[in-house]
């Protein structure tokens, strides 16, 4: 439950005073009046990591870009979430997230309905200017109703904190470092194996590329629900 | 032309070859007396898809291998739904069969239209040794504008046809394992029902038109790949001529079926594929008779060759006039063109038959099911001829192997054998004329071999003529 009294801050995003509670991040602040901040690994209903860098802002007085969906709100701050400086960032970050893997949209089952996908569109990237590294990675298709593509895994972490947090079965986690991390089930064995996984299907609609699907989907086919999250947090909620 | 060393053998190169979908090459040797000592075609590109899609998930196979080509997508997408109904090894809803006929069949005028109007009738109505600058889809619009336009036109009704089903005009994700993924929409069918009247006008037409033309093209017709060879494509069960499904059916050069009724599934018994070093495209061969007496064609003439009937009015007629051609089965490889238009009137009545059934509306259009099959084996009649996707899965249904024999594949011992014919009776080495290697062009556009396809590229369509002495030194040099 949330305390009765909440401490206001008040603060400028863009050029626009507004107003948030104290507990709550500029991210948030800023969806609420309808200013749009990228973001791929942020979802309403998770706790926020600050994993995918998308959602970088400026702060007045401050040199280094801070991401909105871990910075709180502070009394008096001045924000800015667009300017080219943060959109060269953020193209050159979605830019290196495609030469990562294989992402290859015209054969992928999201295709018309990717994160990564839309964010690259209304982000203008036409071409990617690095290197591709052609990563050689596996698909595990073991469970009976889900797939993961590690292809097209941007290692954003929602699967792994929606089966923690939300499901509370703790099936996904990462394993290895950097550019070799890799989402896991259980102590890294196939999924079909996994005696954790209660196989609720969570993760695969909460993860925004083609990198976890329905067994069976073709191209394009995967359309995800994501709407059902905060709805499933805000009822455990009043249950508690 | 060159200054003539004391002359030994030569070579021509055509590099690229003109006016063909995809990357290929003809080199004619020449002898010492500068007569035409051998000619081969070679496929100069390599894609790689059998390799690339293993450990994929076999329910992406239709979309992954629609991107083979960009001419003829829906032909990939319909024979490898058909190799991934068989993995899931479980009847598709009659609806679903009869929608993806409907989209092969708009393939095949839309692809057809292509090749006849757009790349080969340059050749007929401007003549085969007219200026090569003009000899192109933009210098028939100016001397023909109404044959240009009703090619485009065509085409184009095709093209709207497979956007209409499908939902885009190229590599469309409609087709699925175990069906389709959208019932047909009643507003649809009555929009696709409204154009093929048009289109039935446009190819009836251009037919009337080919045949009194084809006087003009005596010599080529006894040149252009003409000589005994098996025919081999699918047919319905009542021997009718069939592009989805059926079995296949061989007969030989006099028009005798030699096998009947075989199941597709079986087609490595009755096809074998051997290499030759100078090209990436394999050489199938009827294996009953060993390689390479097995050559034989697949395509509009083969599939017109074999079959007792169209099954449609108005291609039944001309398909009866058709044979009238030869007395056993039509070899000449320039009436390839004709059968083509046969094709396209065969193609529309036989949409309009197939959107006139009653359940052509209905809602099932999809089968459910996962891996129950390791294997699955999909066969159907692509524009170019007889198309083999054959994939193997592993337990959780992620491809391990995938074997694909694509239409042009099936005529390459054909193409390279009229090659040769094409260049023994036009070339003669004293004297190379433009109009000559034209015709070398002219014999592989019969076939309208793709040879993105059939290599599973890219190609700067010009033709470069390189006339080279046995140790490599460029005697000289022609381009377009």
């Amino acid at each position: 439950m949330r305390p009765a009294t909440t401490n206001v801050k008040t603060l400028k995003i863009d050029g626009r005073d507004l107003s948030g509670r104290q507990e709550e991040t500029i991210l948030e602040v800023a969806r609420q009046n309808g200013i749009f901040i990228p973001r791929l690994c942020e979802m309403e209903g998770l706790t926020d990591v600050g994993a995918c860098r998308m959602c970088l802002v400026e702060i007045k007085g401050q040199n280094r870009l801070l991401p909105a969906c871990v910075t709180a709100v502070e009394e008096g701050m001045e924000v800015t979430t667009d300017s080219e400086r943060l959109q060269n960032y953020r193209r050159m970050i979605l830019e290196l997230l495609f030469t990562e893997r294989n992402h290859v949209c015209s054969v992928c089952v999201s295709n018309g309905h990717c994160e990564m996908q839309m964010l690259a569109q209304r982000l203008g990237i036409t071409h990617v200017h690095f290197p591709y590294r052609y990563p050689k990675e596996e698909v595990d298709a073991s469970h009976d109703r889900f797939v993961i593509d590690h292809n097209r895994c941007i290692l954003c972490t929602r699967c792994v904190r929606v089966c923690d947090e939300i499901e509370g079965a703790h099936t996904w986690d990462i394993t290895g470092r950097g550019i070799d991390a890799q989402v896991i089930t259980d102590l890294n064995e196939p999924w079909g194996s996994s005696e954790t996984c209660t196989g609720c299907g969570k993760c695969v609609h909460v993860c925004p590329t083609g990198a976890l699907f329905e067994k069976g989907r073709s191209v394009a086919e995967m359309l995800k629900r994501r709407q059902f999250l905060p709805y499933l947090t805000m009822m455990r909620e009043e249950n508690e | 032309m060159a200054k003539r060393k004391a002359m030994s053998k030569q070579t021509l190169v055509i590099n690229p070859v003109t006016r063909i979908e995809g990357h290929g090459k003809v080199t004619i040797q020449l002898d010492e007396q500068g007569k035409v000592a051998d000619a081969r075609f070679h496929v100069t590109q390599i894609r790689g898809f059998e390799k690339l899609c293993e450990g994929r998930p076999f329910y992406e196979m239709p979309s992954l291998m629609a991107r083979i080509c960009g001419i003829c997508p829906v032909s990939h997408l319909v024979a490898s739904a058909k190799a991934c109904d068989a993995i899931l090894a479980t009847r598709i809803p009659t609806t679903a069969v009869k929608l993806r006929t409907v989209l092969n069949l708009a393939q095949l005028v839309q692809s057809h239209a292509l090749s006849f109007f757009h790349l080969s009738s340059p050749d007929f109505l401007l003549g085969m040794d007219s200026d090569p600058a003009r000899r192109n889809i933009f210098g028939l619009a100016e001397a023909h504008p109404k044959m240009a336009r009703d090619g485009v036109r065509l085409r184009q009704i095709g093209q709207q046809i497979i956007e209409k089903l499908a939902g885009k005009r190229i590599h469309p994700a409609w087709v699925v394992a175990g069906g389709v993924n959208e019932p047909l929409a009643v507003e649809t069918r009555d929009q696709i029902l409204a154009v093929l009247p048009e289109a039935l006008q446009i190819a009836t037409g251009a037919l009337d038109w080919f045949k009194t033309v084809l006087d003009q093209f005596r010599e080529e017709i006894r040149t252009f790949a003409n000589f005994p060879t098996y025919f081999l494509g699918l047919v319905s069960p009542t021997g009718e001529l069939e592009h989805y499904n059926g079995f296949f059916r061989v007969v030989d050069s006099r028009g005798n079926i030699v096998a009947d009724k075989l199941d597709v599934l079986n087609y490595a018994d009755i096809i074998g594929e051997a290499c030759e070093p100078d090209s990436y495209l394999k050489s199938p061969y009827y294996k009953p008779r060993g390689y390479p007496e097995g050559i034989y064609r697949v395509g509009p003439l083969a599939r017109l060759n074999i079959a007792d009937r169209c099954g449609t009015p108005r291609a039944d007629q001309e398909w009866a006039e058709f044979r009238e051609l030869d007395r056993g089965a039509v070899l000449s490889s320039f009436y390839y063109h004709y059968a083509r238009l046969i094709e396209i009137i065969y193609g529309i009545e036989r949409m309009e038959q197939l959107l006139q059934a009653p359940d052509i509306l209905s809602k099932h259009v999809r089968a459910f099911a996962g891996t129950n099959n390791p294997e699955g084996i999909g066969v159907t009649e692509a524009p170019r001829g007889t198309l083999i996707h054959h994939y193997k899965v592993d337990d959780n249904g992620l491809i391990v192997w995938a074997n694909m024999i694509i239409a042009t594949g099936h005529n390459n011992l054909a193409l390279n054998r009229g090659v040769l014919q094409v260049a023994k009776h036009f070339i003669n080495g004293t004297k190379i004329e433009e109009g000559m290697l034209n015709r070398v062009e002219a014999v592989v556009r019969a076939f309208d071999p793709c040879l993105s396809c059939s290599t599973h590229a890219l190609g700067q369509m010009a033709l470069q003529v390189q006339l080279l002495a046995p140790d490599g030194e460029v005697l000289d040099e022609l381009r377009r």
